[in-house]
């Protein structure tokens, strides 16, 4: 397989800095309020549930599940190689969270709907980029 | 009384410029034949255009999805007006005619030019793709969320909405296809489409995948072109040469998490409580309606909306689109007369609105819908995106 091109990289900013860093100590952050517990993702500095200010980047368990998928087979850039698998995934924690990412260590045609996933991280420049594989243990 | 002030709007003329896959004419050049067609259409003159709007108003990107901006268009007219409004956050494309309907019950305009210019055909013979990922740049706004994952294309977050359509409604890939096999055949009776050669089921099939479950007769043409449209306040539309096309209810609403990823109902996106909405501000019902222009960036989007308009009930469509019969012109729904954007060109939702007027018109010529139509439900969508409106010609 020929070497993918270079993860395009977000612009990060003081709410989705943890989200985008933590993964250096193997963590995903998700932001959660300090008052009613309630996961808020994108990170916001507000509780949409009970309207407190404190909410914060939290560790999650890093278990998720398929919410949707997507097998590409369009080479969009010269050398991209196909196919490879875009997902949503929803964390354990609140299925109202849900994470963009490619599912990885699993063959295409093997990828399912509420497939259970597990985060692992790849770095990139300097950033810790969430992917999914299949749960392992 | 008039409760809704859409109710005091009409479409008193529409105009479209050749539309092609390489246009050797500027994008500006489209805007102004365009621009002009419609206000001739309407019997109107330059000094007639009191207001100016369009969606998402110039981006000079290079990408060719909105070269022109409603300042390019008002110098090279030389236009004297009193409001002007171009930007993207709004309903889907459609927020330029919102836009307008407010700034006629302000008092600010009698006769709005409204326009959409696409120049995308001629920009990816330059660029790559439609790319909205820049390499060695980093990505901002809600896509940032998806930046990292080799998401190069609009194509790819529909795929994901539409998957999970397909997981949980069961239609199959003959039932998908017969909406582009519909509107190919449409688009061979519109002498402004891009494609019009038919194709089969078979042909439909054979396409290329995009990205599961999206084949390449899934997906919108890039065109460059230009489609405008004149919205004039009720009572001087009645005093102008064609019969006023009014803007009976629109659905404008985001009563809904707007985002690419945290949408509630990915898989019938935002239209259903935009659809929820419009059907709120009329008396008219979905068989009331005698045709459809829906949006069609993907075919997916259509066949989204005519179960969220209420056409066929959830996850319903499949049965309603089977075998092609009720969304073809003589069906008991007609569809994207024109050939929609799948065949007659991205024009985004302008071009729908311009065949839906066409169409109540009856100018349509050898695609004309028989039994004079008069109620058409046209839509425009994406995503978190989506907007609607109900046309009627008395």
């Amino acid at each position: 397989m020929t070497e993918a091109p270079p993860r395009i990289l977000p612009v990060i900013d003081r709410d989705s800095e943890a989200y985008w860093t933590w993964g250096r100590e193997g963590r995903l952050a998700i932001h959660r309020c300090g008052d009613c517990e309630y996961y808020v993702h994108p990170p916001v500095p507000f509780c949409p549930q009970c309207e407190s200010r404190k909410v914060a980047p939290e560790a999650v368990s890093g278990r998720g599940r398929v919410v949707t998928f997507t097998v590409n087979h369009k080479a969009w850039v010269p050398g991209l190689p196909v196919p490879y698998v875009l997902a949503l995934v929803s964390i354990d924690e609140q299925d109202d969270v849900r994470i963009p990412c490619n599912i990885v260590d699993c063959a295409t045609e093997d990828v399912t709907f509420d497939m259970a996933v597990e985060v692992v991280f790849e770095p990139s420049g300097d950033l810790w980029i969430p992917l999914f594989r299949p749960v392992q243990s | 009384m008039i409760r809704f002030a859409e109710k005091n709007t009409a479409i008193s003329g529409v105009g479209m410029s050749d539309v092609s896959r390489g246009a050797t004419r500027s994008a500006l050049a489209l805007t102004v034949d365009a621009a002009l067609e419609a206000i001739a259409d309407a019997g109107l003159t330059r000094a007639d255009i009191d207001g100016i709007a369009t969606w998402p108003g110039e981006r000079a990107d290079g990408s060719g999805f909105s070269p022109v901006g409603c300042a390019a268009l008002q110098d090279a007219l030389r236009l004297e007006v009193n409001w002007y409004a171009g930007g993207g956050e709004a309903p889907g494309q459609y927020g330029a005619v919102f836009n307008a309907i407010g700034a006629i019950a302000a008092g600010l305009c009698r006769n709005v030019l409204i326009f959409r210019t696409m120049y995308e055909a001629t920009a990816r013979k330059t660029a790559y793709a439609n790319s909205l990922l820049r390499e060695g740049q980093r990505q901002a706004g809600p896509f940032s969320w998806y930046a990292p994952y080799y998401t190069y294309a609009a194509a790819l977050q529909q795929a994901l909405f539409f998957n999970l359509y397909v997981h949980k409604s069961g239609i199959t890939p003959e039932q998908v296809g017969q909406i582009a096999v519909n509107q190919r055949r449409n688009a061979a009776l519109n002498p402004k489409a891009i494609y019009k050669t038919p194709i089969s089921l078979d042909d439909y099939l054979a396409s290329p995948i995009i990205a599961t479950p999206l084949r390449l007769y899934d997906c919108d043409v890039p065109i460059d072109g230009a489609a405008a449209i004149i919205v004039s306040r009720m009572d001087v539309a009645r005093g102008l040469r064609n019969q006023p096309i009014r803007i009976e209810a629109i659905g404008s609403s985001m009563r809904y998490r707007n985002s690419w990823t945290q949408l509630a109902e990915l898989d019938t996106q935002a239209q259903p409580r935009v659809a929820e909405m419009m059907w709120g501000r009329t008396d008219l019902k979905p068989a009331d309606v005698d045709i459809a222009q829906l949006y069609d960036g993907f075919s997916f989007h259509t066949i989204n909306w005519l179960e969220n308009f209420g056409f066929c009930e959830r996850y319903g469509a499949k049965d309603f689109i089977e075998g092609g019969r009720r969304i073809a012109l003589d069906g008991d729904l007609p569809v994207n007369t024109g050939g929609g954007a799948l065949s007659g060109g991205r024009l985004h939702a302008y071009g729908a609105v311009h065949e839906a007027c066409t169409q109540l018109w009856g100018r349509a010529g050898a695609r004309q819908v028989k039994g004079d139509p008069r109620i058409c439900a046209t839509s425009t969508s994406g995503g978190p995106l989506a907007g609607a409106m109900l046309l009627v010609r008395d």
